[in-house]
């Protein structure tokens, strides 16, 4: 009895004083604030940084490599936490989502052919480039919903990818992954986008979609600030957002859409009215 | 006789019967020639011709890019009336050059007649790329490539490709029967241009009449013909080495490296020509068949004829197409309109009315394991197409993905209908872009 509790806390001791002697010889030595940048990270490892993952990005801040904003899914919260860890001035990036650029589903939009294969954007688009006529349109069979890593993108039931603009926050995972670049990257704030994605003339989008820009000027001689046409395609002028709104009726397509008055049809995160109805209550 | 094969593949209905019987016959010019710059596996060739040119039958007019890709030409004489992108078998408008045919038919008199006996291998060789020739059997991969294996690898045998695998095709089928002294001819020239002696033409079973035929045209010039056991995909080249010459080609690596090349019976009939009567590449036989059309055929096509006039020429359309395929139904590709052309590698174009085919969509995977049953090369289908799906490129890469020869045999066995093929061809492409990058 007594030998093996002396053998054994001999074992014990013998071990402690190496382990001990070793942490402080070996020792690596960590940047605290490093430590604490990770900390203060949302952990996504979504790589909207640009570094593979957080704990890149918190070595890259503490270094003083990398600018302590570009933290995108960790929004203003984040940086002020980095700031105050590293004691330097936060200056909060301007916030920016996703928009899926296309309104033209299985209903509103035409295809090529009947696809039955691998439900997979990129895999579709090898195939005569995807199935849909309208070269720029939404796919619909949910790459970029799979690779969200925020689970922020809805498919809806006719195959079309609606961005959730709460739950994004500016990865571009998303972007990067959709074969037909049909998701761009604008300011939160900007909540007036024209959904089309085609830069055909206006006859042939007319063949193919309901609610697909045709190029009409329509929108630019409404409001001429607020908008840009290229290659039979309006865009918005992200910085006059607040006037941009004023060509919605006049558009004749009805491809015009504000956010800031609901989700699409057909979206599950509640469409027009329902989303205006609610926001007038809360 | 004793009929060899390989391990693995299936037994699809062969639904040759509408077309074995009858002659090739020679299909009208049409109005225009659509000759696209892609014909071929490996770069497109440059168009060096412009509108308002008048050409010649046999002209170049768009040149070879670099070593894997070979020239174009003139498959009429005619003005040169468009060069702009048209729709092309890929699904996507391409550039071609459009001729339109001044009726005479013309060969370019610059082409010049060639005796194989007075010249060496390395001229023969030239001859073969400047004529354009390509794998005649739907691949498409320029012959003078498979001609020139580096001195490392010995080359022994020769195999052509008789074997005609794909239900409802029976081009080759027609040209042994009716060209065979082309096909021996170009057999001739094909083993000068290697320096080798033995040549095999492995012919599938199920066309005794070609067997009986090239034995006995080919007893008196020492080339051995092969019947081979009617399974798909006995035409598929690796799988036809194991069959002829009891070899594997290893993981990775192309016939040469177990010293054999293969071409199809097409591709030599074309090098017959090509040596001795200076002609490229510009017609070949291809099969028209299927339920929706309505009088089958076998055609002599020039390329670039739309696929809208084969369809005239064999009677029209028979009910509402369904599903237009250039090539055969396991591995040809499914078209979106008769408005392309047919190319180089067109070697049928099957027509299928609605309802002819299934369009069940897929279910989930049941485990069964008829996919891992069927396959040539022995792969795990499912397994790959599981890590396609959830894009775990590593993985698959280790499940060797990179050797599935795309047959289609999975898909085809496949209770569930799930897109296999498609889903190993898309990690495939993951698996190449990875390696580029790294």
């Amino acid at each position: 009895m007594l030998t093996a509790i002396l053998c054994l806390g001999g074992i014990g001791l013998i071990a402690a004083a190496t382990l001990g002697v070793a942490a402080k010889k070996f020792a690596v030595e960590v940047d605290p604030r490093e430590a604490a940048v990770l900390e203060a990270l949302p952990g996504a490892n979504c790589g909207a940084c640009g570094e593979p993952g957080c704990s890149g990005y918190a070595k890259g801040v503490a270094d003083g490599r990398l600018a302590p904003n570009l933290c995108t899914p960790g929004g203003s919260a984040t940086i002020e936490a980095i700031a105050a860890i590293l004691g330097i001035e936060a200056v909060a990036a301007e916030p920016r989502v996703a928009v899926v650029l296309c309104q033209g589903d299985n209903e509103k939009a035409t295809e090529k052919y009947r696809y039955l294969g691998m439900a997979d954007c990129n895999a579709a688009q090898k195939l005569a480039d995807g199935p849909k006529t309208c070269p720029g349109g939404c796919l619909g069979l949910g790459s970029c919903a799979a690779a969200c890593p925020f689970d922020a993108i809805e498919m809806t039931a006719s195959g079309l990818a609606v961005i959730n603009r709460d739950k994004c926050t500016g990865c571009e995972k998303c972007v990067s992954v959709c074969p037909r670049q049909v998701i761009v990257m604008a300011p939160k704030a900007s909540t007036t986008h024209v959904l089309c994605n085609s830069r055909d003339k206006g006859a042939q989008v007319r063949k193919y979609c309901q609610v697909g820009c045709i190029g009409c000027n329509i929108c630019k001689k409404t409001v001429p600030e607020a908008y840009q046409i290229e290659s039979f395609l309006a865009r918005v002028e992200y910085e006059q957002d607040e006037n941009a709104a004023a060509a919605i009726e006049k558009c004749p397509m009805k491809c015009i859409h504000d956010f800031s008055t609901g989700y699409p049809e057909g979206s599950r995160l509640g469409s027009k009215k329902a989303a205006s109805g609610e926001n007038a209550a809360a | 006789m004793s009929l060899k094969t390989f391990a693995g593949g299936l037994h699809p209905p062969d639904s040759k019967s509408a077309t074995a019987h009858k002659p090739i016959e020679a299909c009208p010019l049409p109005e225009e020639l659509i000759i696209p710059a892609a014909q071929h596996i490996g770069a497109p060739a440059d168009i060096c011709v412009a509108v308002g040119d008048q050409v010649k039958k046999g002209q170049v007019i768009a040149t070879a890019k670099g070593f894997v890709s070979v020239p174009i030409h003139a498959s009429t004489s005619g003005e040169v009336i468009a060069v702009e992108p048209r729709p092309h078998p890929l699904g996507r408008p391409l550039p071609a050059v459009v001729i339109k045919p001044d009726g005479e038919d013309a060969w370019d008199e610059a082409l010049e007649q060639h005796d194989p006996a007075q010249l060496v291998g390395e001229e023969l060789k030239q001859l073969v790329l400047a004529a354009g020739i390509v794998g005649m059997g739907g691949a498409t991969f320029p012959a003078h490539v498979k001609l020139s294996p580096p001195e490392e690898k010995p080359i022994d045998t020769l195999i052509l490709n008789g074997v005609e695998c794909e239900p409802f095709l029976t081009a080759d089928h027609r040209l042994m029967l009716e060209e065979s002294t082309r096909v021996i001819d170009g057999i001739n020239i094909l083993r000068k241009i290697l320096g080798i002696e033995r040549a095999v033409i492995g012919i599938e079973a199920n066309k005794p009449d070609a067997i009986e035929k090239m034995t006995a045209e080919c007893a008196p010039h020492n080339i051995e013909v092969q019947a081979l056991e009617v399974k798909y995909p006995q035409g598929a080249e690796k799988q036809l080495i194991d069959a002829v010459t009891g070899r594997q080609v290893p993981s990775g690596g192309l016939p040469m490296d177990c010293g054999v090349v293969v071409q199809n019976v097409g591709t030599a009939a074309a090098i017959s020509d090509a040596v001795r009567l200076g002609r490229p590449l510009v017609e070949r036989v291809a099969t028209v068949t299927g339920p929706g059309i309505k009088e089958p055929k076998n055609l002599k096509i020039v390329i670039g004829t739309p696929l809208s006039h084969m369809v005239e020429f064999c009677g029209g359309l028979e009910g509402e197409p369904g599903k237009i395929i250039m090539g055969g139904p396991m591995m040809g590709q499914t078209q979106l309109s008769l408005e392309v052309p047919a190319i180089r590698g067109t070697s049928g174009l099957l027509l299928f009315r609605k309802g002819d085919f299934s369009t069940r969509p897929a279910g989930p995977c049941i485990r069964c394991g008829r996919c891992i049953s069927v396959c040539p090369i022995h792969l795990q289908p499912t397994t790959i197409a599981t890590y396609a799906r959830l894009n775990l490129v590593d993985e698959a890469e280790s499940n060797n993905a990179l050797d599935c020869i795309e047959c289609g045999c999975c898909t085809y066995i496949c209770p569930a209908t799930l897109p296999l093929v498609q889903s190993i061809r898309h990690i495939k492409g993951g698996i190449m872009a990875k390696r580029r990058k790294s």
